[in-house]
């Protein structure tokens, strides 16, 4: 038990360092100094408020990302359908921020809850064909992010109205933005989200070990067979976890929607927020603080990433580094197997096992 | 005396538990040696610690009388140690000629030499009598065939000493009776058998001498010739008399609890599995099912439970249709179930024991209220069953999957009857367990039905059908061909009218 826990801690850790080492390899045999490059990096995150303000603001779309993948995992799914989820949920977002006019503290929940409901009803749909035809969620929620990708670009072209490729800006009783964040961070998009984004990280944890429903989804997630003998729909659980999946994804659209960009624009790709939800869970363990940790990383590598440039450094030298980071990551076993290799002899004695099965 | 493997003082301690206490164990060339002990007395670490999966803390190993440091199952397999495992490691789609090879394929080139491998199988499994088909597909064979698969795996290798870990826990009995004739061969053609399991019986029919542990602490090895007895194994084993054929007191019954009137249930491959079956069970009694594996058991279990749809007929729980209900109503309604797959139905392994004690009562106070979890509460009831019950855990934290077989066994019989059902179904409760838990089990159904409750055992031994039971149904092609009397039937008898055989019809009692 303590060892499991031991590893889940310093897999991630080791999986970062060895990141940032092929990072620096990468550097020299590109002709950089690594030094100089980590400098730069690591001033591009922490070195003014006006970063840390960005770090922060980006990291909250990944949190609900992240927590998206994660809680779909906890139940034994696979949601990669993310990705789609955050757009429609973004979209609706956006619209109800244009369409109504309504005090803030009706307005700013109407919007957010539309978008939690918009990211549930798309996840609904790979739950439902799972749970009713056997369908592999993998699969059709992977299609289902390309229809949400050209349905939301078709819906903001003919039904919500755009100009120069985007729609006009939320109404301000609409807005995540806080003037309050934005001048103590030296005027960087740092909106109320990151806020939200903690609750629901709070909320995560709650829903999953806290609950009589997070005991079934849980125990949906390890053994089926198991749950339905105790008597658990299980079906209703699978659409169930895609659907509280599919709220924290649509939330995320939000981020972006109401906080960052305050509108939105035609995506003529996917955002990648979806996609790096996945990355956020695996480093994060599926676990609800793990997951707001490892979106602060990646959000404070993508941002200081930029400023890497100033040295001439391509940024996308950082997209390098994450991905190794999440290969490490995945390779866990391997670590593992490195991390008992060196500490076999000395800890051999005390190590805790299972006993005689 | 000529040892292939000595095993001397072995010591294997996890952490500040000691798995192996100074364990001795010499296998003689060309003999059957048991290896016995409970769940959890240390057989499998002792085993491992030969394989090359521990390492021990200290003591030695001579194979052939020299000295060896076995680092790695690779090593074993050098020396000519082979395992057959409990638990089959076999690829299901694959042939039986290509899992044999694989990690070892005899090579063209490039290319594996398909013709050289198949012929070398084939005569291997002549050579000792496997009548294995090499182009068989695992998915399509027996579970005894894949076992014997296994077994090939090893002298394909090159073994000349194996070790057979539980190889009859998953056997059916005329399955058992040819691996009992397999073993004689194998000896018979020089190999040497390390033989672990916790049934006396097959240590009195195959084996040539005995080694004992207990709570992981050597007890003796003995002889295992016409002096020897089943009871005397037993005590060796358990450390206090065992009662083998204990008389249960006589049973009491009283109104009628389950009625099962022409009940029709499909397996999933849309055949009647279940087919016209009736049966009635009275509170206070206890109704074996005897019957082969495949005649209806399981689809009969899941219909009464709510686990698979009924196509027709009735089920009447205290008068009341349970037919195509919910699980969780039928579970409402009095039913409790030890099922026959402790870990794919009974447990959730990766949940705490504490959690698996309230898997189907967890939604009700006072482990929770308005949707949220007492964990406090919950923790408190595991504590109170595992007392009550003897269910041998570290804590009630403690993951189900760390358990022993028969401690999880333990667990789930302590939740399902702490519900005080009308009805209890125990599929195979006592299967893969040790002599000392057997005899708690049975000694708490037999504690059910005088607290005037109905139980249904099904179980594949008839000695326990025939111990545990009031009264016997025998159960052929989905239907209960006859109703007897344990007192007034034997083994052959039931084995006669399970295979089909008629007596004159009997009637429902």
């Amino acid at each position: 038990m303590k060892l499991e826990r031991f590893y889940g801690i310093l897999i991630p850790i080791l999986s970062i360092i060895l990141g940032m080492v092929v990072g620096a390899i990468v550097m020299l045999a590109g002709g950089y100094n690594p030094i100089d490059g980590f400098d730069q990096l690591f001033y591009g995150i922490f070195g003014e408020p006006y970063s840390i303000g960005e770090t922060l603001r980006a990291a909250a779309p990944l949190i609900f990302a992240g927590l998206a993948v994660a809680f779909a995992f906890r139940t034994g799914l696979f949601n990669i359908g993310v990705e789609g989820q955050v757009l429609v949920g973004w979209m609706v977002a956006v619209w109800i921020g244009i369409e109504f006019d309504l005090p803030t503290a009706i307005h700013l929940p109407l919007a957010l809850i539309g978008a939690g409901l918009a990211g549930a009803l798309w996840a609904s749909i790979p739950g439902i064909l799972k749970a009713r035809f056997h369908v592999h969620e993998v699969i059709t929620s992977i299609m289902m992010n390309y229809i949400a990708l050209y349905v939301t670009n078709d819906i903001l072209r003919h039904v919500i109205g755009i100009e120069n490729e985007r729609t006009e800006s939320v109404k301000e009783t609409a807005s995540l933005a806080s003037p309050f964040l934005q001048e103590l961070t030296d005027f960087s998009r740092l909106h109320n989200g990151i806020f939200i984004a903690v609750l629901a990280a709070l909320v995560f944890w709650f829903i999953l070990w806290k609950t009589t429903l997070g005991y079934e989804l849980r125990a949906v997630g390890f053994n089926k067979s198991a749950a339905e003998y105790a008597g658990m729909g299980v079906n209703k659980n699978i659409v169930l976890s895609f659907v509280i999946s599919g709220v924290f994804a649509g939330l995320a659209g939000a981020m972006e929607g109401l906080g960052t960009f305050q509108n939105m624009t035609l995506n003529a790709s996917f955002t990648g927020v979806g996609f790096d939800g996945i990355a956020v869970a695996l480093l994060g363990a599926n676990n609800p603080i793990g997951v707001v940790l490892a979106a602060l990383l990646f959000a404070g590598l993508n941002i200081g990433g930029l400023s890497m440039q100033q040295i001439g450094i391509p940024p996308e030298l950082i997209k390098i580094i994450i991905a190794f980071i999440i290969i490490f990551v995945a390779s866990g076993y391997a670590i593992r197997l490195l991390i008992e290799k060196f500490t076999v002899k000395k800890t051999e004695d005390k190590k805790v096992k299972g006993a005689d099965k | 005396m000529e040892y292939v493997i000595e095993m001397l003082n072995i010591r294997k301690e996890f952490g500040t538990f000691v798995a192996n206490d100074n364990i001795t164990l010499q296998l003689r060339k060309g003999e059957i040696h048991a290896l016995l002990g409970e769940n959890g007395a240390g057989k499998s670490t002792l085993m491992n610690v030969l394989f090359g999966l521990y390492q021990p803390e200290a003591g030695e190993i001579r194979v052939r009388g020299e000295k060896v440091n076995i680092t790695s199952p690779n090593v074993a397999n050098d020396l000519g140690i082979g395992m057959v495992h409990q638990h089959f490691m076999l690829v299901q789609n694959f042939t039986v000629t290509e899992n044999i090879i694989l990690g070892a394929e005899p090579k063209v080139g490039i290319k594996i030499d398909r013709a050289k491998a198949r012929e070398k199988v084939r005569q291997i499994s002549e050579q000792y009598g496997l009548a294995v088909d090499p182009d068989a597909k695992i998915e399509d064979i027996s579970v005894g065939m894949q076992q014997r698969v296994e077994i090939l795996k090893t002298l394909y290798r090159g073994a000349d000493i194996l070790i057979f870990d539980e190889p009859s826990a998953v056997l059916t009995p005329q399955e058992i009776k040819e691996l009992i004739q397999i073993m004689n061969r194998l000896i018979a053609e020089g190999k040497s058998i390390i033989l672990i399991t916790h049934k006396l019986k097959e240590i009195m029919e195959v084996a040539d001498r005995c080694t004992t542990i207990r709570r992981g602490k050597y007890i003796g090895t003995v002889d295992i010739d016409e002096t020897m007895t089943q009871s005397r194994l037993a005590e060796m084993m358990v450390g206090r008399e065992v009662n083998f054929n204990a008389e249960y007191s006589k049973a009491n019954p009283q109104e009628l609890v389950l009625d099962i009137k022409n009940l029709v249930v499909k397996d999933s491959r849309g055949i009647k599995s279940v087919d016209g079956l009736n049966l009635d069970i009275r509170a206070g009694e206890i109704v074996g099912i005897a019957g082969i594996d495949g005649n209806g058991q399981t689809e009969l279990i899941e219909a009464i439970t709510g686990l698979r749809k009924a196509d027709s007929g009735e089920i009447f729980l205290n008068n009341k249709s349970i037919k195509n209900l919910k699980p969780r109503k039928v579970t409402e309604s009095g039913v409790g179930h030890i099922p026959q797959d402790r870990h794919k139905h009974g447990l959730v392994l990766d949940y705490s024991i504490g959690h698996n004690m309230v898997l189907q009562t967890y939604y009700k106070q006072p482990y929770s209220k308005a949707g949220i979890m007492n964990y406090g509460q919950v923790m408190e009831k595991a504590k109170t069953l595992i007392e009550k019950f003897d269910v041998r855990t570290p804590s009630p934290e403690t993951f189900a999957r760390a358990l022993s077989g028969g401690n999880q066994q333990k667990a789930i019989i302590a939740r399902e009857v702490d519900r005080s059902p009308d009805l209890l179904i125990a599929a195979q409760p006592t299967r893969g367990l040790d002599v000392g838990a057997i005899e708690f089990i049975h000694e708490q159904l037999v504690l059910e039905r005088e607290k005037g409750r109905a139980v249904l055992l099904i179980s594949f031994e008839l000695e326990e059908i025939l111990q545990v039971s009031d009264r016997i149904a025998v159960l052929y092609e989905g239907r209960t061909v006859a109703f007897l009397d344990p007192k007034e039937t034997n083994e052959i008898e039931l084995g006669f009218l399970m295979a089909g055989g008629k007596k004159e019809e009997v009637g429902r009692s």
